[in-house]
């Protein structure tokens, strides 16, 4: 799909690269030499066969292979996507229980309403509101996530804080819906019933009976929400200049540079992927209805 | 039993008022309820869906709804006010003195935790930890009978049958040794076979254990098998309440007279007479009531009964009754005459003519054979009753009638004579229409989003083709034909009672004139007063129109009523087969005796009784030999082991699969067909 897009896009890659001005025949002789003068056909074929092989391609811009550029840019977006994660899981499944275990009450509402508000709001928008606040006016924290060469691990969680606050954001009130939902639907159902006329402690019923039954949905849908954290961050990622997959994609599409996109947005599916497969991974582990009926 | 003058009362409920919030106001569930049961009695509350018999068993444990609370009155379990305890005691009242069973017990049980786990846990709860805990639990699952405690300790609940599931969930209520232990409809929903287990092992635990019993049912004769005393519910408040016997044969009020009809009682068929029937609606929950809550359905109703509300009249032998006229609540005239035309079947050909028939599905590369060589045969007007425990096959066959599957080659569906397609979407038009379906449960057989009118007029416009003047004047038939109104034309089905939604399903199935309607579980949802209203509505229809039916239930009452045939399935094959009455009276198959045998009836009759034990075996890997001989209490020797019996005809027209010969089953039935006829 990507590949196809960029040969209809208008614009001609020898052109792109060696400016208005250049002789045609240069431009000629650099699109043989790249290839791109070659049947749609044979170019894809002859891309996805590469792939296949570990080779990614040759970036038009710079000369040199992609692979590098995209795993260090996987790299960077996944140590975003990690300090989001880290944030936001335990405190979306916390917020989410909380709703659950005040139900209708005023502390539900505020939660579930609040969750909701951030949740609408794109990256965009929180993003330079909290660039706002926290890096222009408080001056707490650095509004570039880029960090300077050879910094430490805390320094670098110092930088990243800022860029994952939106993340966090847009996950928290989907992540907290989901557990308050779960919960819900755990609390009024006939074991937890059972387990309350047992005369089991409060405390135990929730945690042994209600939280483990709650949390199953909230799980997957947290593994599948880590191909967003780590694909979803071209706005995050050109907001605060930080060198990830979703900036390089950025460049990439702005400079016609077709390998560099195709590689990028090839790496991104299979992140996807992956983290959907854990997702059914997971369950399966923790469901035991699914674990023994698929050995029966 | 221990004196009753000296044991606290395990539980008495003194003018206990429920109510359940909704918009905003509160409506009354419970009225004044008054309710005492003495220590190791067994009490039984029954009433229709919606008189607030859970809402009991919920108030006494203190679980209502989040919306309902306790508006009056007092709870006392042993002697101590309920309601007044705090979050603690409470849960010590829980731990230690009160247990619940309730329906489903596949929902009751945590869906992630290993049986062994669910059973420790309220072990540790008394201090009883580790390997201890262990050998606690598993001495409880040997209490409830259950096979292989050892390996039904380390499995989850998806793991076993409903059956051994409610075991399971009798077990935990066990373990804490209450003083009071609530069931509230523990077998509804369990196959016939499985509730008479169930009931047992209820009735085996009472006579070890010291438990008090509150057992709520809808169902008559369950309760009358398991109680020494009765109350009835309607509306929120008790109208009846005495001893089992007094009550089930002498009742005193007219909603318990009417009850009692309404049910298909004694072999009683179609051509005898129509069943009766109550009028009307029970109060919605928090109406209004100025007189007697029964007097707008009840046929003695005075003006007296309007105006006044009728206090509990005790009639002496611990007896009550909520009517002015309860010395005459007998006289209670018919709410449906009995008279029925009946149309006796005739010698027509046969309408649905099935030969050979087989479906077998692929099971982990084994095949699974669903319906093994089923041939029968339905004249026009008559009923064809399926009878088998869950898993015998009986929705397959259905559906392989109507063309939801497609069968394996080689057997032969002819409807009318002619060839039926294997495939629904092969299927001409007309035989299309000719085959319909009731389901059982008529809410997802509805669209939710579309008016009663629209929902039929599709089904005419569909199945009869019809149009404009000429579909208006059908519908308005048929709607009549169904005993509905033009006002519940405009409704959506979610505005209608069940019955009436029943009402509506059948219609729908009528709209083309079918030949065979296929009725699945048709009144299994409904309560016993509506039920009766749809068999009778069924058999109107049945005589009028000529119309067959393959009629499926796991009621025997039921089948026996409306059927004109009865085909016995296990595992697939036709066990049994033969007219109606032949099969019911017998000398019949052992495991059609059995299966009769697990029915609970009214009159209390300590019959010889048959229980089948263990499970039904997997269809994928079926016993050699006669499939039945695992379960068999009759069974003969090796030969049931090596060898299936064929299935022979023994009379004209009825046929049994079994080695044992006819004259010797007649013999070894001899005091169970005296006991029936």
């Amino acid at each position: 799909m990507v590949f196809l897009g960029g040969q209809v896009l208008p614009g001609n890659v020898g052109r792109a690269i060696l400016g208005p001005f250049a002789d045609q025949r240069a431009v000629d002789a650099l699109n043989h030499s790249l290839g791109v003068d070659r049947p749609l056909l044979v170019q894809y074929g002859s891309w996805i066969w590469n792939f296949l092989h570990g080779d990614m391609g040759t970036s038009y811009v710079f000369r040199a292979p992609v692979a590098p550029f995209v795993v260090d840019a996987l790299g960077n977006s996944m140590k975003l996507a990690l300090v989001a994660f880290v944030l936001v899981v335990p405190i979306g499944i916390l917020g989410g229980v909380i709703a659950a275990l005040n139900f209708n009450r005023p502390l539900d509402r505020i939660i579930s309403l609040g969750g909701l508000s951030v949740t609408v709001l794109p990256e965009f928008v929180t993003g330079i509101i909290l660039i706002l606040i926290f890096g222009v006016w408080l001056r707490w924290l650095p509004i570039a996530a880029a960090w300077p060469k050879g910094a430490g691990f805390f320094t670098q969680l110092y930088y990243l804080i800022l860029p994952s606050l939106p993340l966090f954001l847009v996950l928290f009130g989907y992540i907290a819906r989901m557990a308050r939902s779960g919960m819900i639907e755990a609390l009024d159902s006939d074991y937890t019933r059972t387990a309350v006329l047992k005369g089991l402690p409060w405390r135990t019923v929730i945690w042994r009976h209600v939280l483990r039954n709650a949390l199953l949905p909230t799980i997957t849908v947290i593994a599948t929400q880590t191909g967003y954290l780590i694909g979803g961050l071209v706005v995050i990622e050109t907001l605060f200049r930080y060198q990830g997959i979703g900036s390089l994609i950025f460049t990439a599409a702005r400079g016609k540079d077709f390998p560099m996109l195709e590689a990028g947005i090839l790496t991104i599916g299979i992140v996807y992927a992956v983290a959907t497969l854990i997702a059914d991974f997971l369950y399966s582990v923790l469901n035991p209805r699914i674990r023994l009926g698929a050995e029966q | 039993m221990t004196e009753p003058g000296q044991a606290a009362n395990a539980l008495e409920l003194k003018d206990l008022s429920v109510a359940y919030r909704v918009g905003r106001r509160n409506r009354a569930v419970l009225r004044n309820v008054n309710l005492t049961i003495k220590a190791g009695e067994a009490y039984g509350l029954v009433g229709e869906s919606g008189c607030g018999k859970s809402t009991v068993a919920l108030s006494v444990v203190r679980y209502l709804p989040r919306n309902g609370s306790i508006t009056g009155g007092s709870i006392a379990l042993d002697g101590k006010d309920v309601m007044k305890l705090d979050a603690e005691a409470l849960r010590r009242a829980r731990a230690d003195s009160v247990s619940m069973v309730y329906q489903d017990p596949g929902k009751a049980l945590n869906p992630s935790l290993r049986i062994g786990r669910q059973l420790t846990e309220i072990f540790e709860l008394t201090g009883v930890t580790g390997q201890a805990a262990q050998d606690k639990a598993l001495a409880m699952l040997n209490r409830v009978r259950i096979s292989d405690p050892a390996s039904v300790m380390q499995r989850y609940p998806h793991q076993l049958s409903g059956g051994m599931q409610q075991r399971v969930a009798i077990a935990m209520a066990l373990a804490n040794d209450p003083s009071m232990l609530i069931l509230d409809e523990p077998t509804t929903g369990l196959d016939a076979t499985v509730e008479a287990e169930v009931l047992d092992l209820i009735g085996q635990l009472r006579r070890e254990l010291s438990a008090s019993i509150l057992f709520i049912s809808h169902n008559l004769a369950v309760v009358s098998n398991m109680c020494d005393r009765v109350g009835v519910l309607y509306a929120g408040m008790l109208v009846e309440e005495g001893s089992t016997k007094d009550v089930f044969n002498d009742p005193r009020h007219p909603y318990t007279v009417a009850l009692l009809r309404c049910l298909p009682r004694g072999g009683q068929r179609k051509d005898q007479g129509r069943l009766d029937t109550i009028p009307g609606f029970l109060p919605g929950i928090g109406a209004t009531i100025a007189g007697c809550a029964f007097a707008d359905r009840c046929a003695l109703a005075t003006e007296r009964c309007r105006a006044e509300p009728p206090p509990l009249y005790e009639l002496g032998d611990g007896r009550l009754s909520r009517c002015h006229y309860h010395d005459k609540a007998q006289s209670l005239p018919r709410a449906t005459p009995a008279e029925i035309a009946a149309a006796a079947p005739k010698q027509a050909p046969p309408v649905l003519q099935v030969e050979g028939l087989n479906k077998t599905y692929a099971s982990h590369g084994r095949p699974l054979r669903a319906v093994k060589d089923v041939s029968v045969s339905l004249r026009p007007g008559e009923t064809l009753g399926l009878v088998g425990e869950s898993g015998s096959g009986k929705t397959t066959f259905a559906r392989l009638l109507l063309g939801l599957i497609a069968p394996d080659d080689g057997g032969s569906i002819e409807l009318e004579g002619k060839q039926l397609a294997p495939r629904l979407a092969s299927r001409s038009e007309d035989q299309v229409k000719a085959v319909q379906i009731v389901f059982q449960n008529p809410d997802s057989a509805l669209n939710r989003s579309h008016s009663i009118r629209h929902i039929l007029s599709r089904a005419l416009k569909r199945l009869g083709g019809l149009s404009g003047k000429t579909l208006d004047t059908r519908l308005e038939e048929l709607v009549r034909s169904v005993r509905l109104t033009d006002r519940h034309l405009a409704v959506k089905p979610r505005q209608l009672s069940g019955g009436l939604k029943q009402r509506v399903a059948i219609a729908r199935a009528f709209a083309g004139d079918p030949r065979i309607v296929v009725c699945d579980e048709p009144t299994s949802a409904l309560d016993v007063s509506v039920q009766a209203a749809i068999l009778n509505l069924l058999a109107d229809l049945q005589s009028r129109q000529d119309v067959s039916y393959i009629f499926i239930s796991h009621d025997l009452g039921v089948v026996r009523y409306l059927s004109d045939k009865i085909a016995v399935l296990y595992l697939g094959r036709i066990m049994e087969f033969g007219p109606s009455e032949a099969v019911f009276s017998g000398p019949h198959h052992p495991y059609t005796e059995a299966l009769l045998s697990a029915v609970p009836k009214l009159d209390r009759t300590e019959s010889l009784r048959i229980r089948l034990d263990g499970e039904i075996p997997s269809a994928a890997n079926p016993p050699t030999g006669c499939v039945f001989h695992t379960r068999c209490p009759r069974k003969i020797g090796a030969i049931c082991e090596t060898q299936e019996p064929e299935l022979t005809e023994v009379q004209p027209g009825h046929t049994i699969r079994c080695h044992i010969p006819y004259a010797e089953l007649a013999k070894l039935q001899k005091p169970k067909t005296m006991e029936t006829a």
